[in-house]
């Protein structure tokens, strides 16, 4: 399982900023290793997320997203107490969700 | 006979697991709205073929706010407006990297069209944003010069 994420998400003026901050590699497949071998590509495909159980957000990334990827968005609506969720899938199959308080 | 049988199946089953391996298979119902042939575009005209967009038309609506020189290309952070009345997606391309495409972000009701992120950068190049509203391909495209590059260093 991949390390937490941390996320801010502060209400102000009826819109929730959300700033995330994942831990992942995001391997490109082009680099190589020491050995001349080619590290296979490893990142994150999917990012969506959700306020109070509903969808708001949804993205597509490809390997040009750098390492340990950051992320900021702003959702219309939400309040202090709100929960954000966000999620992500690898191209591995991999994936994490992690939740916080809105702000 | 029989034994044949049983090689085609296990050939057959080393086939799905090196696709599975490769990342092939959709595992589950997220991953299979991945945009594999637009995430491999080599051509910014490639990509923007596989998500629809024949044409673009220059627009000052969206705009790109990043800085001019990226000390370093592992990690340049970009921010995407979209001024356009019913943006749905913004989508951000980096012109000289290997794949084109570094994201699309799908605008639904309850976001501003509005995002940040942090991309890789292999040269100086341009990245250009295309924000889908109406039906309608809208772009900006800004030039970042790399002092160092990021993609294999």
């Amino acid at each position: 399982m991949a390390n937490p994420m941390r996320i801010r998400a502060a209400a102000k003026d009826g819109i929730t900023e959300v700033r995330v901050l994942m831990n992942h590699e995001m391997e490109t497949g082009q680099r190589r290793d020491a050995s001349g071998a080619i590290v296979p590509a490893w990142f994150i495909q999917e990012v969506s997320a959700r306020l109070n159980d509903k969808d708001v957000m949804s993205a597509q990334w490809g390997p040009s997203i750098a390492k340990n990827p950051y992320f900021a968005f702003k959702i219309k609506g939400g309040k202090a107490g709100d929960t954000v969720s966000v999620t992500w899938v690898d191209n591995r199959g991999d994936t994490r969700t992690d939740n916080a308080k809105v702000t | 006979m029989i034994d044949i049988e049983r090689r085609r199946a296990l050939k057959a089953g080393g086939i799905l697991a090196a696709f599975a391996a490769a990342g092939l298979l959709p595992a589950g119902r997220a991953r299979a709205a991945w945009n594999k042939a637009a995430f491999e575009g080599k051509t910014v005209q490639e990509a923007l073929a596989s998500i629809g967009a024949s044409t673009t038309a220059a627009s000052d609506d969206v705009q790109i706010i990043a800085s001019d020189i990226a000390e370093n290309g592992a990690v340049v952070p970009v921010q995407v407006v979209s001024r356009v009345p019913g943006t749905t997606q913004i989508v951000l391309f980096v012109e000289k990297n290997p794949n084109v495409l570094a994201g699309i972000f799908d605008i639904g009701p309850d976001i501003a069209a509005d995002v940040t992120t942090r991309i890789k950068m292999m040269q100086t190049s341009n990245v250009a944003a295309v924000v889908k509203a109406d039906g309608r391909f809208l772009a900006s495209i800004k030039e970042i010069k790399v002092t160092l590059g990021g993609c294999g260093g």
